[in-house]
This record gives C-alpha cells, sequence and structure tokens, in this order.
C-alpha cells in the first residue's frame, strides 16, 4: 500500500492509494452524508447521498466509491456538492411519508436528521406517494417497507455477513421492493442487526416497538451474559424500565454486532414470571414473606440438614449449584458459603454428564485464540459444535475468514448443522460413533508427523478413514489451526476423551484449542464453582449415572429439571430432597413444587457483576435499571445468607468487596489439560457409549436448542416465538425413519431405560443415521433422562 | 430458414451483406465473400494482438452500442497476458427504442460477428466469448446457433482452431427482457445468474469483469465490422481503407436504423459522415408528404433535434455533437409537422420510467416523478411550475447515478424542453390558460390559494 495525499475543503490529508474517499474523510472526521455505505457491508453506491465534488471530475462522485488518488482535490461542502447531495434528498423524499412523529424511528433516524441539513421544508412533488404492504416477517423484525429508501444494507447483511439470504430486492425502477422472497419469516439468529442497520424505520425492532423516543433512553453499558464472548451491550431504560438492548461496537469482541440472543432476552426482565417478592412453604402452601423472615426460614431449613449429619459428615448433605450465566461474584459466595459449611459439592455446569477429567482440568474452559483472530484461521475442526447457534457471533467470523481468507472448516457433529460457512469436510456421527471419528483424525495426523499414536486412540480409530483433508489442513495450518470442542462435545457422555484426543491431535500439529463453555462458565470456574477432590459434581448432586442425590440444595438462578442434560434425575432428587433453596428472577411450577424457599434475585439488567470471557478478558458491568419488586442482587443475597447461617467471611459491603477476594492474576487463556489422560473406562475396554457399530437400536442426539438453555431465555416471549425455537419434536433421518416405517408428521414414542417421550416425528437428512433428536429444555423431554439408547415406536 | 431481407434499404457488405448475395447468412455466402480470410490469416501467422489493435485503432471504429468508445482502444486495456480466464462479451441485447440494426446482423450475417469475435478472442487472450441476445430474439437466436454450428465444424469455433493451438468457445445466452441488461456490467451480472442491476465503475469490466475475470463488451455491430476493416477492402490490415470512408474521428460505415413517419423504414448501412438529408432521401423522405418536424438521430436516450437543426447535419460523432445531440446506437426516428411532442415525451418517459433497474436513488425516484408530470402535462393537468420542475428533475439526475440509463431519461427531457417548450406550455395554458399564466412559473400555481392571491 503505498500513501499517497488528498486534499478535502482544503485541507490535506495522507491516505492509502485505492481506499475509497469516505474512508478517509470518517478517519478525519469530516462528515459526508450517506445512507447505502456501512464500514461492514460492500460497497454498493446506491443511494447516491454521499455525491461530493471532485477537481476536474465531470459530474459529482459518489465518496463511498471513489478511490483516492494522489493529489487529489475533493470539495464535500461547496456549492456544487451541496446541490448534489439536496437533488438526492429530494428523490428519497419525494416517496417517502413525512410522518416521523408516528414512526418508531423517528428521533434516531439519519434520514430524517439528514433531511434536516439537506432537504427543504417544501416539496414540489404533487404526485401519489407511492405506498407498500408491508408483511410479517416473524416477531422479531416489525417492517413498514411504505418507508424503505432501497439502500439494501439490510440485504447484503444476510448475504454477506449473516449467510442467509433472506431479504432480497426483487421487482425493477419504483416496483423494486425489499421482501422475504415467499412471504417468509426472517430467522436468522443475527437478524436483529438488520435494524440497526436500516437508515429509516422500515425494519424497527418489534418487541421495542412505539415503547419509547430514543431520546428519552437511558445508555447503561453492559455485558451479555449469554455466551462466552462476553458482548458488550448497550442497555438502554426508560423510567427504570429496559427498553431496548443495543450493540457497542468492540472490534475485539462483537464489532457492530448482536446475536438476537444478546438483543431481546431483556424482555425476560420485564417478564411476568418473574419472581418479586421472597416466598416460603409453610405445608403445601407458598406465601409471599419479608426478607427477613424467608432468610431466616432459608437457613433454619439448611441448619436442620447440616445438623444430621455428624462429624466429618457435616455439611456433606448439602451442594449448590449455579446457572452458568451467574457472574464471577455470584458463583464465588456461592461456591464460598457451601465450602464454609463443611461441603465441597458445589457445580456450574448442569449440561455436562462426563466429569472424568476433572482432576487434571485446566483453570477455565477457553479459547486459545483470541475472538478477534478468529477471521484469520487456516483451518478449523469444529468438534460437537453447532457454532452458528451456540456463539452466533464467533460463526460470523469464521464465515468472513472462510470467504476472505479461505479457512478450511471441518465438523464432526450429530447433525450436519447448517452453517453460515463452508465446510470441507463434515462428519455426521453421533454417540460412539463421534468419537471414532475425531480418533480417525487423530491417526491420521500421526500418519502424517510419523508420531506414535497412543494406544488409546489407536483402539478406537477406523481402519477405514473418513475424511481426508482434515487432519492435513490441521497439519498444514500448524498453530494458525484451530479445533473447537461445542457445546454438543461438552455434552457428550465421552466428553473428557473427545477433549483428550483433540488436545492430543493440537499437541502433535501446534493447532490451537478452544473449549467454548456455555455463558460465563469461565468466571465459573475461576471462582471455583466446582467440586474439589472431595466434592460432589453436578451430576452426582442430582442423581445422575446411579449416585444417590443430595439431601439439600442451594439452587442459583437454575431449573435443573430444564437445565441439566438429565432432567428426570435432577426433578426426582429435588423433588426427594428435604430441603430446596431457589434464589432465582424466575418462578415457575416445577420450582414450586420442589423448592422450600423462593428468594428473588436480580436479574442480569440488574446486577451489577464480572463476567470472564473465553479469552479470559474481565469486563465489568454495571446496574442497568433497579430490581424488580423485592428482588436483590444475587451476591447480596448469598452474603446475607453467609451472615444468618453465621459463616465467616461475608462481611462485603460492596461487590468490589467481593471481587477482590477472588484470585483473577494469571488468567492465561489455555484449555489444555493439566495430563494427557484417555478415560480408563475406554482404555480398560469398556465402551461408555453404545456403539453403532454393534447394535441395532437408537442413539439420542440431545441438544440443548438455544433459547431454551437459560431461564432467563426461556421467559423471553420474542425469541420463544422464533423458528430457532420450535416446540420438541422426535427428529430422525428419512433413511431410518422408512426402515422403521415411519412418517414425517407421526405421533411417536420415544422411551428409554428412563421414561419416555411423546412427540411429532419431524425427519431430517441432515441427522446422522440410527439416530433420534430429542432436544433437552423442555418439560416434554424431561422423562428420558441421560439413557442414549432409545426406541422409537408409532403411536396410532 | 426462410430470413426476409427487406429490412435491408441499403448495404455496404461490412456488417450487412447486399440482396445480391444469396443467403449470405450461411458459411458457404459468407466465405465466398470474403468471409473467414482475416482469422485464418491471423491463426496461420500468428499476426501479433499489438498490430491488429493498432489496425483497429487506426480504422477509427468506435463502438456502436451507444457511447462511441473507440474499439481498438477498449481492446488495449485488456491484460492479454495475464494468468486466468478472460471473456469477451457481445452485447446484442439491442433495446435502444429506435434501434433494429443488430437483429439484422445477426439474422443476415451471423459470420461476421462470430469471426469478429473470434479474433477479439485471440486479441485479448480470451478463449470464452458470450453473445447475450434480447430474450425477444428467437429468430436470430436460431440464425446464430446454426452458424455457430457450422463455424465449429469449419474449425472456426472450438478446439485448438484451424491448429493453431488457440481455443475459442462461443456460447448464445438469451435475456429476459429487460432493457438495463444491455447496460454492460448489468448485462454482466443477468450472465452470471444474477439480477439485471447495473455495477458501479470502478473496477472496469477490463479488470473486474464477468465472474470477476478480465473481460470486454462490445456491441453486434463493432464486433461484426472488425472482419471487413482487417481483410482492408483487398489490402490485409489496410484500415486506413475503413477509415476513409468515413470521417474524421468517424471511421467506416454505419448502420442506421431509420423508422417513423418515413415513406421506408429500415436499415442504412451507409458511409459515416453523411449528410442527414441525403439518408432521408434514401428513406424516401417523409411520408405522405408532410414535412419535418423533428428528429431523434440515435435512439431514444439522445437528444432530439428540430428540423432545421438535423437538416445541417451530417451522420457522424462530431456533426451530431456539433448540433445537439449524438450517433448513440444510429437509431433515426423520424417525426413528421403532425406529430405531438409532449405525447412523444410522455411516451419516452414512461420507457425509462418502467426501465430503470431501481437500484439508485435519482434514477428510481426521478424517472417516475418525470414521467408522472409529463403525463400529467399531456392530460391537461400541468402547470408552468410543472414545466420548470421537470428540466430541474432532469438535471438532477443527469450525471448523478450508477449507470448511464438516468442521463438517458434526463436528455430528451432536457431537449423536448428546450426545442419544443411551447408545445408543452401550450398544452398547459389551452386546458387551463387563465389560472396558469396567471400564477406565473414561480411554482405559486402549485398551491392553488396563492394562485387565487396572486390573480385576484
Ligand atoms: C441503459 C443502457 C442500455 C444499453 N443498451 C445497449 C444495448 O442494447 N446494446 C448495446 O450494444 N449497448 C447498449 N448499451 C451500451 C453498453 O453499456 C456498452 O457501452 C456497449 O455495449 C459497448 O459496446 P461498444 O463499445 O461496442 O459500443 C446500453 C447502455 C445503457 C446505459
Ligand atoms: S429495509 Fe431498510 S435497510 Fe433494507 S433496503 Fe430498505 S431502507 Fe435499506
Ligand atoms: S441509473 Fe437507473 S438503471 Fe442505472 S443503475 Fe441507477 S437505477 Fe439502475
Ligand atoms: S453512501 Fe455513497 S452512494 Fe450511498
Amino acid at each position: 500500500m503505498t500513501t499517497v495525499t488528498i486534499e478535502v475543503d482544503g485541507k490535506s490529508l495522507p491516505a492509502q492509494a485505492g481506499e475509497m474517499l469516505i474512508c478517509v474523510t470518517d478517519r478525519n472526521d469530516i462528515y459526508i452524508p450517506r445512507f447505502c455505505y456501512h464500514e461492514k457491508l460492500s460497497i454498493a453506491a446506491n443511494c447516491r447521498m454521499c455525491l461530493v465534488e471532485v477537481e476536474n471530475a465531470p459530474k459529482p462522485m459518489p465518496a463511498c466509491a471513489t478511490p483516492v488518488m494522489d493529489g487529489m482535490k475533493v470539495f464535500t461542502r461547496s456549492k456544487y456538492a451541496q446541490t448534489a447531495q439536496q437533488g438526492t434528498m429530494e428523490f428519497l423524499l419525494i416517496n417517502h411519508p413525512l410522518d416521523c412523529p408516528v414512526c418508531d424511528q423517528g428521533g434516531e433516524c439519519p434520514l430524517q436528521d439528514q433531511a434536516m441539513d439537506y432537504g427543504s421544508d417544501d416539496s414540489r412533488f404533487l404526485e401519489k406517494k407511492r405506498s407498500l404492504p408491508s408483511h410479517d416477517i416473524g416477531p422479531l423484525i416489525a417492517t413498514e417497507m411504505t418507508r424503505c429508501i432501497h439502500c439494501t444494507r439490510c440485504v447484503r447483511f444476510g448475504e454477506e455477513v449473516a449467510g442467509v439470504v433472506e431479504l432480497g430486492a426483487p421487482g425493477r425502477g419504483e416496483h423494486m421492493q425489499i421482501g422475504t422472497f415467499l412471504n417468509r419469516s426472517i430467522d436468522s439468529e443475527v437478524s436483529g442487526n438488520m435494524i440497526d442497520l436500516c437508515p429509516v424505520g422500515a425494519l424497527t425492532s418489534k418487541p421495542y416497538r412505539f415503547a419509547a423516543r430514543s431520546w428519552e433512553l437511558q445508555n447503561h453499558p453492559g455485558i451479555s451474559p449469554h455466551d462466552c464472548l462476553g458482548t458488550n451491550i448497550n442497555i438502554q431504560t426508560l423510567r427504570d424500565q429496559v427498553e431496548r438492548v443495543l450493540p457497542i461496537d468492540n472490534p475485539e469482541i462483537n464489532q457492530c454486532w448482536l446475536a438476537d440472543r444478546d438483543r431481546y432476552s431483556y424482555e425476560a426482565v420485564n417478564s411476568e414470571q418473574r419472581l418479586t417478592q421472597p416466598m416460603i412453604k409453610d405445608g403445601r402452601k407458598w406465601r409471599e414473606v419479608d426478607w427477613e423472615t424467608a432468610i431466616n426460614h432459608a437457613t433454619a431449613g439448611i441448619t436442620t440438614v447440616l445438623n444430621s449429619g455428624s462429624g466429618n459428615d457435616i455439611g456433606k448433605g448439602i451442594g449448590g449449584l449455579a446457572a452458568a450465566s451467574s457472574t464471577l461474584e455470584e458463583f464465588y459466595l456461592l461456591q464460598k458459603l457451601i465450602r464454609n459449611m463443611g461441603s465441597d459439592n458445589v457445580d456450574h455446569r448442569l449440561q455436562q454428564c462426563d466429569f472424568r477429567d476433572d482432576n487434571i482440568a485446566p483453570r477455565f474452559p477457553a479459547s486459545e485464540i483470541q475472538i478477534q483472530h478468529y477471521n484469520n484461521l487456516a483451518a478449523v475442526l469444529l468438534v460437537g459444535s453447532n457454532i452458528r447457534k451456540e456463539q452466533p457471533l464467533l460463526a460470523l467470523r469464521l464465515r468472513d475468514g472462510c470467504n476472505k481468507k479461505g479457512t478450511k472448516i471441518s465438523a464432526i457433529n450429530p447433525v450436519d448443522f447448517d452453517f453460515n460457512f463452508d465446510t470441507v469436510e463434515s462428519d455426521v456421527a453421533a454417540g460412539g460413533q463421534m468419537v471414532r471419528s475425531l480418533a480417525t483424525q487423530a491417526a491420521h495426523v500421526a500418519q502424517i508427523k510419523s508420531a506414535e499414536l497412543p494406544f488409546d486412540i489407536k483402539k478406537i480409530a477406523d481402519s477405514n478413514p473418513g475424511f481426508e483433508q482434515t487432519a492435513n489442513n490441521l497439519v498444514a495450518a500448524g498453530e494458525n489451526g484451530l479445533i473447537i470442542i461445542g457445546a454438543l462435545a461438552q455434552q457428550h457422555t465421552d466428553a473428557s476423551l473427545l477433549k483428550a484426543i483433540s488436545q492430543w491431535i493440537c499437541d502433535t500439529t501446534g493447532c490451537k484449542l478452544a473449549v467454548l463453555g456455555c455463558a460465563n462458565s469461565a468466571a465459573g470456574w475461576i471462582a471455583q464453582c466446582v467440586p474439589g477432590d472431595n466434592g460432589m459434581n453436578a451430576g452426582q448432586m442430582l442423581g445422575q449415572n446411579g449416585s444417590a442425590g443430595l439431601r439439600c440444595f442451594i439452587l442459583l438462578g437454575t431449573e435443573p429439571e430444564l437445565d441439566s442434560i438429565d432432567g428426570k434425575s435432577a426433578l426426582a432428587t429435588l423433588n426427594k430432597a428435604e430441603f430446596v433453596v431457589q434464589i432465582s428472577a424466575f418462578k415457575s411450577a416445577s420450582v414450586m413444587k420442589y423448592a422450600d424457599v423462593l428468594l428473588p434475585m436480580a436479574a442480569f439488567t440488574e446486577s451489577a457483576g464480572t463476567y470472564i470471557n473465553c479469552e479470559g478478558r474481565i469486563q465489568n458491568a454495571k446496574v442497568a435499571v433497579t430490581p424488580k419488586g423485592e428482588a436483590r442482587p444475587g451476591w447480596k443475597i448469598l452474603r446475607v445468607m453467609g451472615n444468618f447461617l453465621e459463616l465467616n467471611g461475608f462481611e462485603q459491603i460492596t461487590i468490589d468487596d467481593v471481587t477482590e477476594e477472588i484470585n483473577l492474576t494469571d488468567i492465561t487463556p489455555s484449555c489444555r489439560l493439566v495430563e494427557l489422560q484417555f478415560h480408563p473406562t475406554l482404555s480398560s475396554g469398556e465402551k461408555s457409549t453404545p456403539d453403532l457399530m454393534e447394535s441395532d437400536s437408537l442413539i439420542r442426539v440431545v441438544d440443548m436448542p438455544m433459547y431454551r438453555a437459560e431461564v432467563t431465555l426461556r421467559h423471553a416471549r420474542a425469541l420463544q416465538q422464533t423458528a430457532d425455537n420450535p416446540p420438541p419434536a422426535a427428529g430422525l433421518n428419512p433413511a431410518t425413519a422408512s426402515r422403521l416405517q415411519l412418517n414425517d408428521g407421526n405421533r411417536v414414542k420415544v422411551q428409554n431405560q428412563s421414561g419416555s417421550a411423546t412427540l411429532e416425528l419431524r425427519t431430517n437428512d441432515r441427522l446422522a443415521e440410527n439416530c433420534v433428536y430429542v432436544p433437552a429444555g423442555f418439560m416434554e423431554t424431561t422423562d428420558l433422562g441421560r439413557h442414549v439408547r432409545v426406541t422409537v415406536k408409532k403411536i396410532e | 430458414m426462410e430470413i426476409e431481407f427487406n429490412t435491408v434499404r441499403k448495404a455496404y457488405n461490412v456488417c450487412l451483406p447486399d440482396s445480391s448475395r444469396d443467403q449470405p447468412w450461411t458459411l458457404k455466402s459468407y466465405q465466398a465473400n470474403g468471409g473467414y480470410q482475416a482469422l485464418e490469416k491471423i491463426l496461420r501467422e500468428k499476426t501479433p494482438a499489438s498490430e491488429i489493435i493498432e489496425a483497429l485503432k487506426a480504422s477509427n471504429l468506435r463502438g456502436r452500442g451507444g457511447a462511441g468508445f473507440p474499439v481498438g482502444v477498449k481492446w488495449s486495456f485488456m491484460p492479454r497476458d495475464a494468468d486466468g480466464q478472460k471473456y469477451v462479451i457481445c452485447n446484442s441485447d439491442e433495446g435502444e427504442p429506435g434501434t433494429c440494426k443488430d437483429r439484422d446482423i445477426l439474422r443476415l450475417n451471423p459470420h461476421a460477428l462470430i469471426e469478429g469475435m473470434t479474433i477479439g478472442g485471440y486479441v485479448m487472450g480470451a478463449t470464452v466469448g458470450y453473445n447475450y441476445m434480447r430474450g425477444e430474439f428467437w429468430q436470430p437466436y436460431e440464425v446464430m446457433e446454426r452458424a455457430m454450428k457450422e463455424a465449429r465444424q469449419a474449425g472456426y469455433l472450438g478446439h485448438n482452431l484451424l491448429d493453431s493451438g488457440f481455443d475459442f468457445n462461443l456460447y448464445s445466452h438469451l435475456g429476459a427482457g429487460a432493457y438495463i441488461c444491455g447496460e454492460e456490467t448489468a448485462l454482466l451480472n443477468s450472465l452470471e445468474g444474477l439480477k439485471g442491476e447495473p455495477r458501479f465503475k470502478p473496477p472496469f469490466p477490463a479488470t473486474f469483469g464477468l465472474y470477476g475475470k478480465p473481460t470486454t463488451i462490445n456491441n453486434t455491430e463493432s464486433f461484426a465490422s472488425v472482419p471487413a476493416i482487417l481483410r482492408g477492402n483487398g489490402k490485409w490490415m489496410n484500415s486506413q481503407w475503413f477509415k476513409d470512408l468515413g470521417v474524421e474521428n468517424s471511421g467506416g460505415v454505419k448502420v442506421f436504423s431509420v423508422t417513423g413517419h418515413v415513406k421506408l423504414p429500415g436499415n442504412y448501412e451507409i458511409k459515416m459522415g453523411t449528410p442527414f438529408s441525403e439518408l432521408l432521401k434514401m428513406a424516401g423522405g417523409v411520408w405522405k408528404g408532410r414535412k419535418l418536424k423533428a428528429v431523434i438521430p440515435g435512439g431514444s436516450s439522445v437528444p432530439v433535434m428540430p428540423a432545421i437543426n438535423i437538416m445541417k447535419a451530417n451522420m457522424d460523432y462530431d456533426s451530431l455533437q456539433q448540433n445537439g445531440s449524438a450517433v448513440g446506437a444510429g437509431s433515426v426516428i423520424i417525426m413528421d409537422e403532425t406529430t405531438d411532442m409532449v405525447k412523444v415525451l410522455e411516451r419516452i418517459s414512461c420507457f425509462y420510467f418502467e426501465e430503470s433497474c431501481g437500484q439508485c436513488t435519482p434514477c428510481r425516484e426521478g424517472t417516475g416523478w418525470l414521467y408522472r408530470i409529463i403525463r400529467r402535462i399531456n392530460n391537461g393537468h400541468g402547470t408552468m411550475a410543472d414545466l420548470d420542475t421537470l428540466l430541474d428533475v432532469a438535471n438532477r439526475i443527469e450525471g448523478r447515478t450508477i449507470c448511464a440509463l438516468g442521463d438517458a431519461a434526463a436528455w430528451p427531457v432536457q431537449s423536448f424542453l428546450k426545442h419544443f417548450g411551447h408545445e408543452f406550455e401550450a398544452k398547459v395554458m389551452a386546458m387551463d390558460g387563465l389560472y396558469a399564466a396567471s400564477a406565473g412559473r414561480a411554482g405559486a400555481a402549485a398551491n392553488p390559494a396563492n394562485a387565487t392571491a396572486d390573480s385576484a
């Protein structure tokens, strides 16, 4: 790149030869009006608002599409430029409704603003204005297409950034209309960004619509708690109520984007199901009480259980479970509370069922590659990851890298997920096959690098290689390669083995590793909200895997019957437990059945707290609104419980006092096991997962749908209505379905050792054969527990 | 196949064959008249591309699609020796109202186009060519397909042409009826299967064309002229011959499609620089013994010329420009004294309104506005202020759009108002004389309340 000098409005400015004029002026704070240009989108040069005068050019030139040349002289505000800009503005306005007071965009509308500067207060347009029908495009985005100025930002966003073409511009001339081609809904998981991009009121937020005017809103910077990125959000409030969430541009994390999950989860905060008053159960009846009564009741119940133990057993019957979206401080105080009572039973990993590598676990699940470098990778292997739904904004970066840098992405997944990037190779393998597939890749790597393949991997690797390029790509990529362990791998019954094999591949190839934990799980680990050597993990506490389960629980923001992969055991254990304290922002029927005390907790917008993302980046969120009703921040509730239980170390006054107690030094994002161990159950030849090769029963593929994975999301009204949140159904590969003589739409009974679920059958050719996809996170499917072997029968 | 010939009124055997030739669309007839000699010689002798380009430059052949860009210069822009696929594309979309010359070239002289494009491929290092024809060109398409088959069998198309080691494959493509797909970059999008919308430039097709590869697009007539130029009337590469047929800055002969109020409408292949009056005479003069009122000399996109101006002009780039218009696509639309110029402009504006791709603001919004004002004036609901608005809107479209369709929509308006403004004023006044005249042209007439106050 050569540096050139151009002159803009008499000022001489350095520029890169060939870059567009508008980039130079933007960098130097010289404002040129625009509608279609957007830094993150391709250039369309269609709105013609950015016309400027360029010396010796025969016509006004669009600044967004005019490459700079040395010595170029530009005038952005000359009479000539202004006449051109005003001309465009007049054209934009002739068919635009001039009723800003009834438009939701009013007050934050680039068209309205620029009309003030470049428009005239009188219209010469005497003809009838164009008006267009607006279609319902789903629960998130409201449309008023008459207001559209055809800048195609929304179309380009879909094509270029999101990777799903949901909006297009069919029709010609005046008949050109932005729309979904077949009157469909907009289903992308990042669709809300189109609202931010739309420069007029054509696309607005349906939930926010007409709730407030932008100038009335107060801005509160915050952190989205829903995935391991720590997306920066602007929580906008009016009269102490959250009205909207917008992105805060952070080039290192979310850029200017938000996932719909980050944008619309706030609706839960205002939901009717909020728990706003402490409640205790008197016999079988619930009643609202004041905080003191509630905490007294809670501590009395806990103390009773404590006292029923003896000697070394004191406290052992009690355990704490936190939601993965809790803050660092909440994680910390919960584990402190539990540990100070003499128990080591504390965990936040409700979705996990294989804990065999806990003793060799790294400090926290992390990504060894920084988020901002996800666009620059040479090769990626996704192991058990539907990254598009798990970390939507990371998927956008992978897509960008794939398109611009040719990142070669492979996947080993139980479902051939519909990614928004191309995969070079994709193995659809569920259950034990998934482990086998990964082991086979390891064998390839060993061969290429002439490395010795550990015996434990060799045993499971397939002699018949699945695919050819993946191992080569990873070897060639070296430290520019990445293996991503996703949620489906972490929920796998052989999660520890998947991690160990991946790590072996990384060690051998030099690739980096990422274990993308859910929500704020990194903080959970760092605050040691995980069991110690003598403690029980989430699975054991909840009576999974045949364990006895605990007698007393403190639950922090979690509903284990829905948050856990084995909801059946969780529910049974909780119902049986002697005493359950639920600290939560929401109430629900199932919780009311097993809990004894409900303590209303502040939602994520109502509490300060620290979030640690997968890079180990520490970010603090502040309070945006006062907690609803009597709700209090989680950390305060835990602190007061500590006081009432007369435990030491609960004297903190501010949240900073809590944070200071936590060791946050040396947070390096490394997710390698301290020592490479392939888990003994497999080394001894025992198969921990049913292996398809030897059995003709079906394997259940469990997944936590993106809007079911947290209690907050389950109460976010609009998100619950999206296409990403269909009612639970049983998915079957069409070949498998026809083998079982089942058809799409049949009602079927899915049955296993734990129980059964009656569901509608949906055939899905993206699913591995001989599998049944049944999501967790729904009461309808809880009964299936964790047993992987299932049968499917038609109900006549 | 029966192909009527009577649309060709005059031929020079460069692009249009004369009627003495039997079935000129066959390979046999074409070869008998010197066809494929140029290509054969080039392939045999491996004539350096630069020599051919120089010859074309010297011939003064200018692009026949409308803009009149010198063909030799355009061909020299192609990075001939760069690696990777390159394309030559023939623009046979022929959508300009008034034009029908490319159709006759395709139907009657398809091999001239094939030879011209193959030479183009050779010169620019392109091994693939596309001929993009408008969707209604069903017969031309069939003729072309048959001719291409003949050429392929004779070794003029396909792999390793005449054992030269050079490949050239040509494909026909039919459009779907959008005028805008004649704009070269919209054509590229359409060929790629995308919506036919012009791309903004830069980058130009020579660096980023079809599928992002270097591409040259020329009009049918431009390509079809090349073989004759290189044959040089019997003297190899004697392009001076072609140049001398025409006048300074406008080399050779060109096909003009004469339509409208003449006795003998049709295609005339005549020397550049021929006086318009002579062309009119060839076409049998204005029909029904009427007087000439106006002429649009280059298709609806170029400015209209009143009779007095056009009668002074010659049919070449400079002369038409000096007299206020342009050669454009060479579509000469003759209007007699009875023509209602407001109605003509209404029709023309309706065309651009309908054909705008809708991509850029001034054209999408402005063409509809223009059309509606003119329609209103024509229907007797215009005001004097409308005339000012009309001109202003046209000025605000001109030069501010992505492609030249915006200009094409503006120029007729500007020129009709300039030369025939009185007819527009008359329409306004005839229907609402008192009211409009008293309100003046200051925009007040737009508001009846003001008008009354003023006239009181
Ligand atoms: C709206 C519009 C329509 C056009 N239609 C045609 C057409 O039908 N045929 C054509 O040859 N050129 C057409 N052109 C011109 C082409 O863009 C291009 O300049 C031409 O094909 C180049 O060929 P030439 O250099 O041989 O003239 C059109 C241009 C515009 C702006
Ligand atoms: S809907 Fe909005 S973003 Fe999309 S083209 Fe119209 S104005 Fe632009
Ligand atoms: S000038 Fe008209 S036809 Fe050309 S790109 Fe713009 S809208 Fe489309
Ligand atoms: S911002 Fe440049 S044309 Fe739209």
